[in-house]
């Protein structure tokens, strides 16, 4: 099979994207990156996802798959002789997928809203992802039983839907110039931060800081900032 | 892997909720009895908030003591644990991802759209109906495609998209009757109008989605008590 039966449609900047990329090279998998322009939505995307027009969509053998978490399952059923994804036991798998959810519905828009709120409402939005890390915390010990990651001994399914968030906390706590993390309170999720990035699968695919925070900035909504 | 005792698993829900839906019509197709712990409207269960200390939501499934919540993650759990009973999800990779992108579909788009037609008037609502119907119609099109001309969206059998959308028919048609609106029908969803017969006809189905009139009723007290319909979970 050629590297070029296997595209993704997506872009750096996108944590979505990221998640995919991240389980490819879990998985040892090549792929072609098709990289979306900003603000600019690509033919082949349009045509790929009609539902949602939003990457990243992956096209394996021409047959268009969007949603990164739908997409990162289907990685690891397909490539089922590579390291596993998601754990074995039905209720650790559960447990994945709901903390996930949770990522992507709860933890992920409070940090998001801190991009775009200011004064009182941003005061909220740091509080409110402050409880979110309180709950990522017990989340972290529920599933970890005592390992470097959510999944265990290596990267898994909620470390990828998770850490992927990270380019955004980063860049975010220097925008604001406000600890939205506190390392101090939650040591074990302090130390998982930095065992994810520097995981083989994981490096180099997070964006660095500063040119994340360029590519913010021409993002719509953001107050000014001082 | 499945434990005779009733009592290894309990349900928490309510009748009316299409989430509860889900995960009682997964259970009666893998046969697996179990406790309903029905909560009460307008206040929440010690065990609940428990159980499901984050959302504080039903439906939870307690397997075991270990509680699980969020309806669809339910709903796969149960597939996975007894899996000697008939699979939900198909054995290829893409179309089970396809089932599971169609779901999701279900949660974010057509049900919160199809609540809101309750409480939307004039062009507000006429503008709803259409965004739903356009929906409708993209599932009816994914149905094509997957029932391969069969009674499902798993074929021959119910399935995880089947279980995921077919819960919501019981608040479909309370809806239509309500909003004086049709959502399914025959001239742009006609697969899925016989799809729904289909599913509401299903052993495993019936008796578990309430009748229209019921939820009428319950619509009624709901926005009564809070001005609007079911949450998500």
């Amino acid at each position: 099979m050629g590297k070029s039966d296997i595209k993704l449609i997506g872009s750096w900047a996108s944590a979505f994207t990221t998640r995919v990329r991240i389980a490819f090279n879990i998985k040892n998998v090549e792929y072609e990156h098709l990289e979306e322009v900003l603000g600019k939505k690509s033919d082949l995307l349009l045509q790929s996802n009609p539902v949602h027009k939003k990457f990243p969509v992956l096209l394996h053998d021409g047959k268009p798959l969007p949603e990164s978490l739908i997409i990162v399952q289907y990685i690891d059923e397909v490539w089922s002789s590579g390291p596993s994804i998601l754990p074995a036991d039905p209720l650790d798998r559960a447990l994945e997928r709901f903390w996930a959810a949770y990522v992507d519905e709860k933890f992920f828009p409070s940090l998001k809203l801190v991009r775009v709120t200011q004064g009182e409402q941003l005061a909220a939005a740091v509080e409110a992802v402050g409880k979110s890390f309180e709950v990522m915390d017990g989340a972290f010990h529920q599933c970890s039983k005592g390992n470097a990651f959510f999944g265990g001994e290596r990267v898994g399914y909620l470390d990828i839907a998770f850490g992927c968030t990270l380019a955004w906390l980063r860049a975010l706590e220097k925008i604001v110039g406000v600890k939205l993390f506190d390392e101090v309170k939650h040591p074990a999720l302090a130390k998982w931060m930095d065992s994810f990035c520097s995981d083989p699968a994981v490096e180099g695919l997070i964006p660095e800081t500063d040119r994340f925070i360029e590519f913010l900035k021409l993002l719509p909504g953001a107050p000014p900032r001082h | 892997m499945a434990n005779s005792s009733s009592t290894d698993v309990k349900v928490l829900g309510a009748w009316p909720s299409p989430f509860v839906i889900r995960v009682r019509i997964a259970l009666n197709i893998k046969s697996v009895k179990y406790e309903f712990l029905e909560e009460t409207l307008g206040s929440k269960s010690q065990l609940l908030l428990q159980s499901n200390p984050v959302y504080k939501k039903i439906p939870v499934l307690i397997h075991g003591g270990k509680p699980i919540s969020e309806s669809l993650i339910i709903v796969q759990y149960i597939d996975e644990v007894w899996s000697s009973g008939p699979s939900f999800l198909p054995s290829d990779p893409y179309d089970r991802a396809i089932e599971r992108f169609w779901a999701a579909y279900v949660d974010d788009k057509i049900f919160p759209s199809m609540k809101l037609i309750n409480t939307a008037q004039g062009e507000e609502k006429a503008a709803i109906v259409e965004q739903v119907t356009e929906g409708l119609v993209l599932l009816e099109e994914a149905f094509q495609k997957s029932s391969k001309g069969k009674a499902f969206f798993g074929g021959d059998r119910i399935g995880f998209l089947d279980i995921a959308f077919g819960s919501m028919l019981g608040w479909l048609r309370a809806i239509e009757k309500m909003g004086g609106v049709k959502l399914l029908d025959e001239a742009k969803t006609p697969g899925l109008v016989q799809w729904a017969e289909s599913f509401c006809a299903d052993g495993a189905v019936k008796g578990i989605i309430p009748d229209t009139e019921k939820l009428v009723e319950f619509a009624k007290i709901l926005v009564k008590m809070k001005g609007a319909p079911l949450g998500k979970n």
